[in-house]
């Protein structure tokens, strides 16, 4: 094997572990109120990036992004639910309530609900993607009603009042954290590596000018239809993780609000920028909580923030940049700068 | 190397190229040009494939290349600098460059010897090689996008209107590279609306006037020609 190949399977190993760790360490000393809030946090930030990967980096306006979230998460509980105690009865190793049958079942019910919503994407995105703008974001937002009126309307699913009972098989572990940050991570470094190769810049070229970018022989359709279909199996995989660690979930938890606040994240995180969109991951899933205490007025407030946010910072949390540890430097550096600054002025 | 046969092109009702038959031969240098409106982009686009012509045939190297894809033509050796540059606005000029060359892009050795010739070709923009291509002059935006269709090593190139919006020097420094890059064996077809300067550098050229052609030759004879002169070159 290629030592590169080693050493980042070595590294992949480590995080995964002191995940895991921090995870373990969280469920057990943090308060359950806050470890929920972390984890909606944490479902919130995997959703912004998923469809970052559309709306920033491709550029494509799609306002839909709860459909596949429900989609994920539906097709995820069902698997667990109603299909495998199914074969449970035949295959002794899909029982749950052991560890490893933990494990296993929730890594199928990922598959299931990242593919079903891969799937889905690819099915709306093909024809759809080779709309523009506007057109493009009423008919995404359009296919995310449909899902949600889909679900209400399957008995099979619960109609309304959706699928609960899902046993845990997330929290169970400890590991609840473990799960939605590592989806969080991968999404992120999916992103981050795509970014930092050629062909993450013929993605770019997409949405700076499509035409330019045909012209130059980037084939854009697929390019749009890829990015769709990832950023689509990242919000399946989310909401795989929202139902299994929620125990219950309805078509009500997938409106066109859920669709509305993910965009949102992701038009403040500043184009294309991921760790933005995890930064307004967290602040709009936090926010609405801090101002708990103002009950009545919680949304207005928060309103009123986000608009406070926008005329203040247009380009977006970060703008087009990337947190990292160079802006941690630069900004500690900026900080020691200034106290001699001062100093001359006086 | 390309051969147009009985080209239309319509937008809805409109109809903006009618049965255009020109051609354009291995080294040469062949200009189209015409008045505001009269197909010139048009024609560029239908042979990138960009639009798609609703009669006619478009014989690249003997095969007809009509309903290919815009992006796989230029795998085949057909590149363009676009009507308007269309640079890539927020992406730094090496990062446009490197777009041109998208389809080698895992040739890198390739392609940083290919970035080194078209800096050597247009010096201004080495020394712009990392600002943002949107805050480039529009003249050093028309280099970047010529130098971006370079990159894709080209054997026939398609410029529309590299001249518009340059001062005098400029244009005339523009028209000496075209020649530079001819020599150095790109084959080009170039649509331009200052005729005198495009019919000096050409072999030959052909005159376009609302969707037709109405005149065609060698690059001197239309120069000399009292028509010409008179419609396009104000004299
Ligand atoms: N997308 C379009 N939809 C409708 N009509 C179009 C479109 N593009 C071009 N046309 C029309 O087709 C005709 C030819 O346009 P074209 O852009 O080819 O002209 P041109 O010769 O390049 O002119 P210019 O020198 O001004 O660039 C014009 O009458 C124009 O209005
Ligand atoms: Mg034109």
């Amino acid at each position: 094997m290629a030592p590169w190949l080693i050493k980042r399977i070595l590294g992949l190993c480590g995080g995964a572990g002191c995940l895991a760790a921090l995870s373990i360490l969280l469920s057990r000393n943090l308060e359950t109120y806050y470890y929920l809030v972390l984890i909606q946090c944490g479902i919130a930030a995997t959703l912004a990036v998923s469809l970052n990967l559309i709306n920033g980096i491709t550029g494509q306006f799609s306002i839909g992004h709860a459909g596949f979230y429900a989609v994920g998460a539906y097709v995820g509980a069902a698997w667990t639910v109603l299909w495998r105690p199914v074969l449970a009865h035949h295959l002794s190793f899909l029982e749950i309530g052991v560890p490893q049958g933990d494990i296993l079942n929730l890594l199928i019910a990922l598959v299931f609900g990242a593919c079903a919503a891969g799937i889905t994407g690819l099915i709306v995105g093909a024809p759809s993607l080779r709309l523009r703008g506007d057109y493009l974001a009423i008919l995404t937002l359009g296919f995310g009603e449909v899902i949600r009126v889909i679900l209400l309307n399957v008995d099979a699913v619960g109609g309304a009042r959706g699928l609960s009972g899902i046993p845990t098989l997330v929290s169970s572990g400890d590991l609840a954290a473990f799960w939605v940050f590592g989806s969080l991570c991968l999404v992120t470094l999916l992103t981050r590596n795509l970014m930092q190769s050629s062909r993450g810049l013929s993605w770019l070229a997409v949405r700076e000018d499509e035409i330019a970018a045909e012209a130059m022989g980037v084939d854009t359709t697929r390019v749009k239809v890829t990015a769709f279909v990832i950023g689509s199996m990242f919000a399946g995989a989310a909401g795989v993780l929202y139902a299994h660690f929620f125990t219950g979930i309805s078509p009500d938890i997938f409106g066109m609000d859920v669709s509305i606040m993910i965009t949102t994240m992701v038009v403040l995180a500043g184009t294309g920028s991921a760790t933005g969109a995890i930064l307004a991951g967290f602040v709009l899933t936090a926010l609405p909580e801090v101002f708990r205490f103002l009950k009545d007025y919680r949304m207005l407030i928060f309103s009123v923030t986000l608009i406070v946010i926008m005329l203040t910072r247009p380009q977006g949390f970060l703008g087009n940049r990337e947190l990292g540890f160079g802006t941690f430097a630069r900004l500690w550096k900026r900080l020691r700068r200034s106290p001699a600054v001062s100093g001359n002025a006086e | 190397m390309l051969s147009i046969e009985g080209l239309e092109v319509r937008y809805g009702a409109i109809r903006a190229l009618n049965n255009v038959s020109l051609e354009v031969r291995t080294g040469e240098i062949v200009t189209l040009i015409g008045a505001n409106g009269a197909g010139k982009s048009t024609a560029i686009r239908a042979i990138s494939g960009l639009v798609q012509p609703s009669r006619g045939r478009v014989l690249y190297q003997g095969h007809d290349i009509v309903g290919t894809e815009a992006h796989k033509l230029v795998g085949q050796g057909i590149c363009q600098s676009p009507e308007g540059r269309r640079i890539f606005a927020n992406l730094t000029v090496k990062e446009n460059l490197e777009l041109g060359a998208y389809l080698r892009y895992t040739r890198r050795a390739e392609v940083t010897a290919d970035m080194e010739r078209v800096l050597e070709l247009f010096p201004r923009l080495k020394e712009r090689i990392a600002q943002l291509g949107g805050t480039l002059s529009g003249g050093e935006q028309q280099m970047l996008a010529i130098g971006r269709a370079l990159m894709s090593r080209p054997k026939l190139l398609l410029l529309d209107e590299p001249s518009l919006g340059l001062a005098p020097f400029l244009v005339q420094q523009i028209f000496a590279i075209i020649e530079d890059i001819n020599r150095q064996g790109v084959t080009i077809l170039l649509v331009e609306q200052n005729a005198f300067q495009a019919l000096r550098v050409a072999h030959r050229g052909y005159v376009l006037e609302t969707g037709d052609l109405t005149m065609q030759g060698k690059a001197s004879d239309l120069l000399e020609d009292g028509r010409v002169r008179q419609a396009y070159l104000g004299r």
